[in-house]
């Protein structure tokens, strides 16, 4: 392995050499559907080979599921429901939840170094943001399973059944937990289908569940592709859909359940406005324009994707952004230097490349720094796009990669018009010095998720989720107790 | 008895706080229980409903910006009207098949249930908002805000209640609202829509339609500019034609709740907003 060069701002040269993280992420050779407590192999025998993206090379084998499989894992869920999980006392059912995070903390490197493995993310993203947060999450919510009936004036939370449950491959464990954790809390079962390029860690969960002895058919997890997930959407033996994913998808999803009475909640796309007012600290900024868009190389639905900044400021600081962009480390996930990993497969990688070709195409500037890229794998360049037009497709659509498009404004009437203009409304940034300003423009953001004076903050008490064609419900905190229980009123 | 001649009303449409004929010119007939004919009421078109939806999103941002107080006053002041009204209500209701207490009973819930509901307008909020106790060096916390224009379709088989209990708990939260009266007893909307225009509400927070439920339906359910969409009835086709064309714009579909008094109604027409910010200096 190489050393990685890094031009620094003063003009002196800093090499960094290779700080791999060597935790044993105990990945199996190959992976059964884990359906009522126990690991069993697909219906029609079908496996899917899953990459590792930096690498482009194999890293196991995961079973997919078939309709079969899907309804063997309802059924599973369905019992489970009946005869154990919604009959147990919240307190014990907490005590399980709280296994699990207890475990999930004790393993919490071999989680990390499996999830940068298989998603391609920074390692220090792994073991700093998604294995903690997905932790946090499970101790978080264990502690709602004995305190439901204080949550709800002047109403009973009831659970609502068996859950069917579908998440992108961003942050696959972390989706995982804030699926999960939520659903148990309140006594339902579920139905997990993790993304199909990224179920290693939904998998070594399962394992976990295993050794943390919950009852059988509680959790079922089910990897495949599009057709399993649709086959679970379907199923007339679910109560409840929870999907994180693609506004086009969460679109077809609700189409799907029209007629059914089952209830669903929808996390999907963003198109995030990082707002910049001339009286923001800017070197402050500056750190945060990066971590919206480049954290977890911009696959993010929260990310930062489009930057708006008021015009005394613009040069200065697209100055200095393309300075600190320079400085950014793009290669090995497993490396404790690297900023920026790999792109999570060869069609996300196609979809952003075709994304940035259009942006050109519509005529905006594009700049580029000029880093090494390692030669096997999925890779791109953080890219910043000037002269941008509201219309250019790169303003509108969600790219899902690490793309920034950059627009200057003059009035705040002007940034709040700009950020509420698009379909999404998932979150927001803003950046002043001034509080009074940060309520005034906060406020008048049609987003579900606002971050002043920072960015990409998660919290498993703080409710997520978005307005408009973002999605609809919230996961996170008190809020997001809602999306799985029915209230039974009492009053 | 007196020779004099009474003077009937014009039964026409609420929109942008004015009474609008339908553009289309088209009326249907409305007759009493007897057959006897009461009144020409306004047959809404597209246009119609999209004139409602414009008025609905210019009212918008006012509505929501100004104080719960504010809007509880207002709407409180919907029941005093409503209540000085009492005895026209009541005679509409028969009008349109009520038995004389059946008609009292449900224009007395009704004005109570204005009451209830405008005392919300400055309470749900503390209610449904929370201070997020994170783990990190922020203050965090979550608020709920309207979700914007809501379609509201009233039940066929209540006139006056029905319609009032869809209506309430999304205008007291700071929504607009186009509603959709009931086909078969249109009049104690357009009358309620008189009792709303005289109550200081500012012109396009509410705005009733009467029409047929069949044309319009597939239009308001589809219409990009609505957020959420209100469904009152029952009938399992409507639910699914609503819930396929709402997919086109992720609209919220809300369906009423066992306790029509349930505060968790306004919810359902909330969005929740979480803002973080630093602690440091």
């Amino acid at each position: 392995m190489s050393t990685t060069s890094v031009a620094s701002s003063t003009g002196l040269n800093w090499t960094y050499a290779p700080a791999p993280e060597t935790a044993d992420p105990k990945i199996r050779s190959r992976y059964e559907l884990f359906i009522d407590g126990r690991f069993v192999p697909p219906a029609e025998g079908q496996y899917r080979t899953i990459l590792n993206p930096a690498t482009a090379e194999p890293l196991t084998e995961v079973a997919e599921a078939g309709a079969a499989d899907i309804d063997r894992a309802v059924k599973a869920a369905r019992r489970a429901y009946e005869k154990v999980w919604s009959r147990m006392p919240g307190r014990e059912r907490g005590k399980y939840i709280y296994r699990i995070a207890r475990l999930l903390q004790e393993r919490a490197r071999e989680f990390a170094v499996a999830e940068s493995k298989n998603g391609g993310k920074p390692i220090r993203e792994s073991r700093d943001t998604d294995i903690p947060l997905s932790v946090a999450h499970f101790f978080y919510y264990a502690g709602w399973a004995d305190k439901l009936n204080y949550a709800f004036p002047g109403a009973r939370a009831r659970p609502v059944g068996v859950c069917g449950q579908v998440i992108p491959w961003n942050f696959p464990l972390l989706m995982a937990a804030w699926k999960i954790a939520p659903a148990l809390a309140t006594g339902n079962t579920v139905v997990l289908k993790p993304a199909e390029t990224t179920p290693v860690t939904s998998l070594k969960l399962a394992e976990l569940i295993q050794e943390a002895d919950l009852p059988p058919g509680v959790v079922n997890i089910v990897p495949g592709g599009r057709p399993t997930g649709a086959a679970l959407v379907q199923h007339p033996g679910v109560d409840k859909i929870a999907f994180t994913g693609s506004t086009a998808v969460g679109k077809w999803i609700m189409k799907a359940l029209a007629g059914t009475r089952k209830k669903y909640t929808l996390e999907l796309g963003g198109k995030a406005a990082n707002i910049i007012f001339e009286d923001a600290a800017i070197d402050q900024a500056v750190e945060g324009i990066i971590n919206a868009i480049f954290f977890n190389q911009g696959h993010v639905c929260c990310a930062g994707s489009r930057l708006l900044v008021q015009e005394g400021v613009a040069e200065i600081l697209i100055t200095k952004l393309k300075q600190r962009i320079r400085t950014l480390i793009i290669g090995d996930p497993l490396d404790k230097n690297t900023d920026i990993g790999a792109i999570n497969s060869r069609e996300q990688l196609n979809r952003i490349e075709s994304l940035v070709a259009s942006g050109r195409e519509e005529g905006a500037e594009i700049w580029q720094p000029d880093c090494p890229l390692p030669e096997k794998g999925f890779w791109y360049r953080p890219t910043l796009f000037t002269n941008v037009s509201q219309a250019h497709r790169i303003a509108q659509e969600e790219i899902f990669g690490p793309v920034l498009t950059i627009q200057t404004f003059r009035t705040p009437e002007e940034a709040i018009e700009r950020a509420n203009n698009t379909p999404y409304g998932l979150s927001d940034g803003v950046w002043t010095d001034k509080g009074a300003k940060i309520f005034k423009v906060t406020r008048q953001l049609r987003a579900g998720v606002i971050w002043a004076n920072t960015f990409n903050k998660f919290d498993p008490t703080s409710p997520f989720g978005g307005y408009k064609e973002s999605g609809m419900g919230r996961e996170g905190g008190w809020h997001g107790l809602l999306p799985y229980v029915e209230l039974e009123e009492t009053a | 008895m007196s020779s004099r001649v009474p003077v009937l009303k014009t039964y026409k449409l609420y929109i942008g706080g004015e009474f609008p004929r339908s553009e289309s010119g088209r009326s249907f007939d409305y007759d009493d229980a007897r057959g006897r004919h009461i009144a020409n009421v306004a047959l809404a078109s597209r246009k119609d409903f999209r004139n409602a939806v414009v008025a609905a999103r210019s009212a918008f941002p006012k509505w929501a910006a100004r104080s719960g107080y504010n809007r509880g006053q207002i709407l409180y002041r919907v029941g005093e009207m409503l209540e000085g009204r009492r005895e026209q209500f009541i005679a509409e209701l028969r009008q349109q098949g009520a038995g004389i207490a059946e008609a009292r009973r449900e224009v007395e819930q009704t004005i109570d249930r204005v009451v209830y509901f405008a005392g919300w307008a400055d309470k749900y909020q503390q209610l449904f908002s929370t201070v997020n106790p994170v783990a990190s060096s922020h203050f965090v916390f979550s608020v709920p805000e309207p979700t914007g224009v809501v379609a509201v379709i009233a039940p066929q088989e209540s006139a006056l209640l029905g319609l009032v209990n869809l209506l309430m708990p999304v205008i007291l939260g700071g929504n607009t609202a186009v509603a959709l009266a009931s086909e078969k007893k249109p009049l104690s909307a357009i009358t309620f829509a008189e009792v709303l225009a005289t109550s200081d509400l500012p012109a396009g927070v509410v705005n009733i339609l009467t029409g047929s439920r069949k044309e319009l339906l597939p239009h308001i359910a589809g219409h990009m500019d609505v957020n959420a969409i209100v469904y009152g009835d029952e009938d399992g086709a409507e639910e699914k034609l609503i819930q396929e064309q709402a997919s086109l714009n992720l609209k919220r579909v809300v369906r009423p709740r066992a306790n029509p008094e349930s505060p968790y109604l306004i919810l359902d027409t909330q969005e929740i907003k979480t803002t973080w910010h630093p602690v440091g200096l």
